[in-house]
């Protein structure tokens, strides 16, 4: 049944990106002056793509609804950009960050596409630095790495905890470098609220000034979206408050398919919930676990005790602490995948282990670590007989080094401070692998309609491994749409500017103009947010950590009353022709609604375990994921046909030629 | 808590603008500065009124979104944080809290406690890069080693988030600390030297045609940057500009 064609090229894998280069078309430097693109998002996927396509000639309109494309939601990534540098010497190469993101993705992903991101990987690094990005270094002035979660090997490249900070300020110079040549025209607090088809193709976009709320037509050859994920469906997330699904949606409901949206990334080590007016959840990156063991206490007792104050963590000697993660999973200890750590966690805390006043919450305990990182200190200085006081300091001093503006925000937030107790942590929903479908060339459905970054269904199958975003993004910006789009683009040469005083462009933005006003004339009830809300409950309660069939079918039943009453009641005030953020959440909600319904059904759908999808119905006798190679080893591609119950299903096989599938691992 | 806050509002860049007065109670001293007035925007749409407009993304201190004059400070009364990263309990039940947005000529109010700072993006696109294409033709990242020291500090300067705290705080509404760390970001790099001269010129050129002021070292942006840059970044800047401007008189 399936029409998809991901046009994957002929050869053998490690061939298939070097002669599809080679042979693919090309468009000349004049003509590339003739020709428009646009680009929604200045993350790391939209903001290596419009540099990189401007610098080769094209003419490139982008489009960011902060008030700078140096503030899009990749500044916020923490830990790390992997790359098969092989710098560490400990047997790391292409097949290996191949295999291991085939492995963690639980054998979801298309080996094709990410056998060519580990390929392009290294270029990553070289890249970067030629930007003036300031990786963090050895004392031999060489770049130093760290380990993530899901492999063992040290291949991740970092910035202390700032490490998207940096490399989104590396891309956001390259688009300034052409922004000051004129080459991107930059539209920043826009927001795009419609795709525009013209003879089947992408061909332009409808854009809102958020500023003056002016309603803009945008015409281009060719649309690239990489808006990010959206995980803000479950209203808290670690996501940025403005990060949507608008862009992807509205693509969607114009026939672009949407690949596995069920599969939602559910991080282990995050700020638990406090109140209830929180607005939002923070990450604790995944390379704290490198140096931070996870326990909960054995005894009940101890436990209680904790949560009502009488025992400090520090007080729980280390025969009655339970490494949970270390006794299960000996090979990987703490450096387990993020699905497998998250369903832990909540393993122990629904055993009745967690730790605080909720009980949803464990200890990532930096001690041991201290007292390591400290001796070794010492002895560097040759104080051989340093006290433990001074050992304690001294590793304090290098942990801070390594961590120190983390360790600095979960002080702020907690007012605890993590260098003398345990923090607490908790899985939060952090990121989307689901997204628009996209073949080998990131081009949708839609003709001329591509999709890069978190926003395409890409390359991490069911579970994505850490530092493996960034890396995607930029591979997706820098080095794959800038050969991919050509090809399309050279049909295009003698086409002309496109018009936008056209029926297609009226009609999109009458459609655009109605869905806005109609929020404004709603004197409803209750604010965007209060409704957002409950879609979270209900996303989180039945379509979050672990899924049934009967939940799903309740979330389905719930978002759709959810919805109606939305629509009805919702209360948005202020005009469609002012700057009007309540209006902006409107419309992104209102794609929520939808989009959560459709994660649930796709949810329903899967009758397996995997990765991040975890159906309670299909695991093994000790709790493990249970796949069905069998019956659902392909991409499930979602077809709009006018409300999300009722999408059809396109099915991509999954053919595993160079990985053998295998039950994953990591004991 | 209890408290009363003082917000300055006003529709557009047009308008004149002034402070109004409103009430929120039951505020959890662990809530963030942003959830409190989340609390009362809510509290206004459910009165059918307008909620205040303010800047805001990633409420974790590093997008560089949110601004924020409070009491009289940038990014409030706490120190090394911005305004999302600080929480109730640094305020007292009772008080009365003045919310303004950024004062300076050069970043003008859009509505209410948001300001246009785009000029700090045309001072980038002035110069703030490394003119190297991203087709990953490089060489290897391993090829030129760069001094800890000197990579460490490079690092530090680019954790600058572009909140514009320092041209808010400065009374003659200076940029010299944001432009400084750009510039000794990559002046400090082996691939940023090599056009280092050009670099300083031109962004110290778009500096001055947006309209911000001069920087008399009065050293108030050091404090309230939430990032911790440093004032050494203006003075390495000024050894740079000094060059520039020998270099530049030479070639005439
Ligand atoms: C707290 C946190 C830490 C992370 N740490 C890591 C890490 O250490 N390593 C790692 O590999 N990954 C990490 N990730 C994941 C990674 O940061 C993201 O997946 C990645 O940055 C997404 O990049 P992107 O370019 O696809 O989208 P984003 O960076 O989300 O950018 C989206 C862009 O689209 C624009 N946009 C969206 N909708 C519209 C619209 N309708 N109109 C106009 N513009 C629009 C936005 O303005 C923005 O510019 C982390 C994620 C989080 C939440
Ligand atoms: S120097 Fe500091 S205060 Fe100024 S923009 Fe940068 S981070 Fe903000
Ligand atoms: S909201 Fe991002 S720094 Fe405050």
């Amino acid at each position: 049944m399936s029409t998809l064609d991901s046009k994957i090229p002929e050869g053998p894998i490690k061939d298939k990106w070097t002669n599809h280069k080679n042979n693919i078309r090309l468009v000349n430097p004049a003509n590339k002056r003739l020709i428009d693109v646009i680009v929604v998002g200045t993350g790391l996927a939209g903001g290596s793509a419009a540099a990189s396509l401007a610098e080769l000639g094209y003419n490139v309109k982008a489009f960011c609804f902060q008030d700078s494309p140096r503030r899009a939601h990749s500044i916020a990534a923490q830990g790390g950009i992997n790359a098969a540098k092989n710098y560490q010497n400990d047997g790391d190469s292409i097949y290996r960050l191949f295999y291991d993101t085939v492995k963690g993705g639980d054998y979801r992903s298309r080996e094709a596409n990410v056998y060519r991101l580990a390929e392009v990987s290294g270029n990553i690094i070289d890249q970067c630095v030629a930007q003036g990005v300031p990786f963090a270094r050895e004392y031999g002035g060489l770049l130093d790495n760290r380990s993530f979660g899901g492999v063992q090997v040290s291949r991740t490249f970092y910035a202390k905890g700032q490490t998207g900070q940096q490399l989104l300020l590396g891309a956001y110079s390259a688009m300034s470098r052409q922004i000051g040549k004129g080459r991107i025209k930059m539209y920043d607090r826009h927001e795009m609220l419609e795709l525009v088809i013209v003879d089947g193709k992408a061909r332009g976009i409808i854009a809102r000034n958020l500023i003056t709320g002016e309603i803009e037509r945008h015409s281009a050859h060719a649309v690239v979206l990489a808006s990010g994920g959206y995980g803000n469906v479950f209203f808290l997330s670690t996501n940025a408050m403005g990060s949507n699904a608008t862009a992807a949606w509205r693509a969607h409901k114009k026939g672009a398919y949407f690949a596995n949206p069920c599969f939602t990334q559910i991080h282990p080590t995050c700020i638990p919930r406090s109140g209830e007016h929180q607005s939002k959840l923070t990450l604790m990156s995944e390379s704290l676990r490198n140096d931070g063991r996870i326990w909960v206490p054995k005894k009940k007792e101890d436990v209680l005790a904790i949560r009502e104050g009488k025992k400090k963590p520090t007080d729980i000697p280390e025969e009655d602490r339970d490494y949970y993660l270390e006794r299960r999973y000996p090979a990987f200890g703490n450096l387990v995948p993020r699905d497998v750590a998250s369903r832990a966690a909540k393993e122990r805390c629904d055993a009745g282990y967690g730790v605080n006043a909720t009980g949803e919450a464990v200890f990532l305990d930096f001690s041991s670590a201290i007292m390591r990182y400290g001796r070794e200190k010492a002895n560097m200085l040759g104080e051989h007989n340093a006290s433990e006081e001074r050992i304690k300091e001294l590793g304090k001093e290098v942990i801070e080094a390594k961590y120190g503006n983390l360790f600095q925000m979960y002080q702020k937030i907690t007012d605890d401070n993590p260098y003398e107790t345990p923090m607490m942590i908790y899985p939060a929903v952090h990121y989307t692998m689901g997204g628009l479908w996209v073949d080998y060339n990131l081009m949708t459905t839609i003709p001329g309609l591509y999709a890069a970054g978190e926003c395409n269904f890409s390359d991490h199958g069911a579970n994505r491994l850490g530092a493996s975003a960034l890396m995607q993004g930029l591979a997706d910006g820098y080095f794959v749409l800038p050969y991919t789009i050509g090809d399309y683009l050279a049909d295009d040469i003698r086409t002309g500017p496109i018009p936008t005083d056209t029926p297609e462009f009226d009609e999109a933005e009458k459609s655009v103009k109605e869905r806005l006003n109609k929020f404004i004339n709603n004197n409803g009830k209750h604010s965007v947010d209060y409704y957002h809300r409950q879609l979270g409950n209900i996303m989180w309660n039945y379509v979050g950590m672990a899924r049934n069939a009967e939940g799903l079918k309740k979330a389905i039943s719930d978002i759709r009353a959810l919805r109606d009453e939305y629509h009805k009641n919702v209360r948005v005030p202020g005009s469609a022709d002012e700057f009007n953020p309540e209006l902006e959440k409107a419309t992104r909600v209102a794609d929520f609604l939808e989009l959560g319904e459709l994660m649930a059904v796709d949810a329903l759908n899967r009758n397996e375990s995997c990765g991040g999808h975890f159906r309670e119905e299909y695991q093994t006798e000790d709790g493990e994921a249970l796949r069905d190679d069998k019956n659902y080893a392909y991409v499930a591609a979602w077809e709009w046909t006018g409300d999300p119950s009722e999408e059809k299903l396109h099915k991509e096989e999954l053919k595993f030629e160079y990985i053998e599938l295998k039950t994953r691992s990591y004991k | 808590m209890n408290l009363t806050l003082k917000i300055w509002r006003q529709k557009n860049k047009n308008d004149k603008g002034r402070l109004e007065t409103y009430q929120v109670s039951n505020i959890s001293p662990d809530s963030s500065f942003l959830e409190m007035l989340d609390v009362l925007n809510e509290q206004l749409i459910n009165e059918g009124k307008e909620p205040v407009a303010f800047d805001h993304d990633c409420r974790e201190g590093i997008c560089g979104m949110c601004s924020l004059y409070i009491n009289g400070e940038a990014h409030g009364p706490d120190r090394g944080v911005t305004t999302c990263q600080l929480h109730m309990r640094k305020f007292k039940d009772g008080d009365t809290i003045y919310i303004e947005p950024w004062r300076s000529a050069a970043f003008p109010v859009i509505k209410d406690l948001v300001v246009d700072r785009s000029a700090f993006d045309r001072i980038m696109a002035a110069g703030g890069f490394v003119s190297v294409n991203t087709s990953g033709n490089t060489q290897d990242a391993n090829n030129i080693p760069i001094p800890k020291d000197d990579a460490d500090k490079a690092f530090d300067a680019a954790t600058c988030i572009g909140c514009g705290a320092c041209v808010a705080t400065c009374k003659n509404g200076s940029a010299m600390l944001f432009v400084s760390a750009k510039v000794s970001q990559f002046a400090l790099l082996p691939q940023g030297k090599v056009e280092a001269t050009r670099r300083v010129h031109n962004m110290v050129k778009q500096m001055d045609e947006e309209g911000f002021g001069n920087c008399s070292n009065t050293g108030a942006c050091e404090v309230e940057c939430p990032k911790g840059i440093s004032l050494e970044n203006i003075a390495r800047m000024n050894r740079e500009y000094l060059k520039a401007s020998i270099i530049s008189e030479d070639e005439e």
